[in-house]
């Protein structure tokens, strides 16, 4: 099956290029954003006394995508915070979404489909786990 | 402790388990969850949440580096991802129906494993194997560069053993927020016979994406909390990004042997406070 390696060999080394700079850019977009939000959230209420000993989940708005993206748009530090998590989490799945692309210009329909599966599972995840809770 | 002290101690040590964690290769998000709950007196739901997010910026970080250098095995990795992924979404529905206590058991059970794993010899690995029809089939043999130069070719074995592990490596990053790296490659290099570089690159590569699988449901489900997540991100993937760095220079042999005893008292540490209660 050597042949099978040489025929795919370029394109695959040509979109891990790809792949291993999206992954790069994402992480570091996030790490930005997340650092921005930590000097926002910081600047305004880093003298408050710290609590998480006690588990209460997070208020609506900093769980679901809608919400996240009005509290970041708010300006509110944590909201930021919480946007820049969410590019974080966004990353792999871009990756994954552009892995379909690059299997799909191989023409390798059996691994299209994986990678579709795959893609499924975690937007479901993403934006459909909510609906479970 | 204010907010401000918190974020820079929480900081401080998530920047000392990615360091570690990189330059022993087993991980930093194994000893982040411990550190949170047993030092930082952290809800070990918190701790699951934010150990999550920063093992998805350590993976996607350093398998950017990566990719480029032909180990990693995109096919083999897409395949097992759909166990891990599905594995993963089980592993975090389960986390919601399990008790405090009983997570802290497992991940105490999970540390000691770990510990154990890290210093156990690896088996000699078999080269030149035959054909795997399954394998074939699903067009997963590849070549790699070999250390003696050249690219050497190696065919995949036991495809249904590894995707059934595989499964279970995602469901325990699910319930513990973990990237649970040393199973998956367990299940490459062991039982589907794949070389040991590309199994711990193909791994790495997958870990993000198993850990992405996870955190939508805890996003949701509100169990990621800005303030905390916030530097232990920034702290693991500054740390690990450090690791990376000096990794090539350092002598890592007496490190590993600590750093596996630091994982197996912080095991009997959770496994103890998980049956006492104290957590």
């Amino acid at each position: 099956m050597t042949e099978t390696a040489d025929q795919h060999g370029w394109t695959d080394q040509k979109l891990e290029n790809i792949v291993g700079n999206l992954l790069r850019t994402g992480v570091s977009l996030a790490a930005l954003v997340v650092l921005l939000g930590g000097i926002v959230y910081l600047t305004r209420h880093g003298r408050e006394p710290a609590s998480y000993r006690v588990f209460r989940g997070e208020p609506s708005d900093l769980k679901s995508l809608p919400g996240i993206i009005r509290a970041a748009l708010g300006l509110h530090g944590r909201g930021i915070i919480q946007f820049g998590l969410l590019l974080l989490i966004a990353t792999p799945v871009f990756r994954v979404a552009l892995s379909i692309w690059g299997f799909a210009a191989e023409k390798d329909h059996m691994y299209m489909l994986f990678t579709t599966i795959v893609l499924i599972v975690l937007l479901y995840s993403l934006l459909g786990s909510g609906s479970a809770f | 402790m204010n907010n401000l002290e918190f974020t820079l101690l929480v900081a401080a040590g998530s920047f000392g388990a990615g360091l570690l964690g990189s330059l022993t290769g087993l991980g930093g998000g194994v000893v982040l969850v411990p550190l949170l709950t047993l030092f930082f007196k952290v809800d070990i739901r918190y701790a699951i949440g934010a150990s999550l997010v920063s093992v998805i910026a350590t993976s996607s970080g350093a398998a950017a580096a990566y990719v480029k250098e032909g180990f990693s095995n995109i096919r083999i990795g897409m395949f097992l991802e759909i166990a891990t992924t599905i594995g993963a979404l089980t592993g975090a529905f389960l986390a919601a129906f399990i008790s405090t206590r009983a997570l802290a058991v497992i991940f105490g059970v999970m540390l000691l494993y770990s510990a154990y794993l890290s210093r156990k010899p690896r088996p000699r690995a078999q080269r030149n194997l035959p054909q795997d029809s399954l394998a074939t089939r699903l067009r997963m043999n590849g070549d790699f560069p070999s250390e003696e130069g050249g690219m050497r070719h190696y065919n995949v074995h036991r495809v249904p053993a590894g995707f059934s592990l595989m499964f279970g490596a995602g469901a325990l990053s699910g319930l513990l927020g973990i990237g649970s790296g040393a199973v998956k490659v367990l299940a490459m290099d062991q039982a589907m016979k794949i070389p040991f570089k590309v199994s711990t690159t193909t791994s790495n590569f997958m870990i993000g994406v198993t850990a992405a699988a996870s955190a939508g449901v805890y996003l949701n489900r509100g169990y990621v909390d800005p303030g905390l997540a916030m530097p232990v991100m920034l702290g693991v993937l500054a740390g690990s990004m450090l690791g990376a760095r000096i990794l090539m220079k350092a002598e890592t042999k007496v490190l590993r042997v600590v750093f596996s005893v630091v994982i197996a008292v912080l095991g009997v540490q959770m496994l103890y406070k998980g049956l006492t209660g104290g957590i």
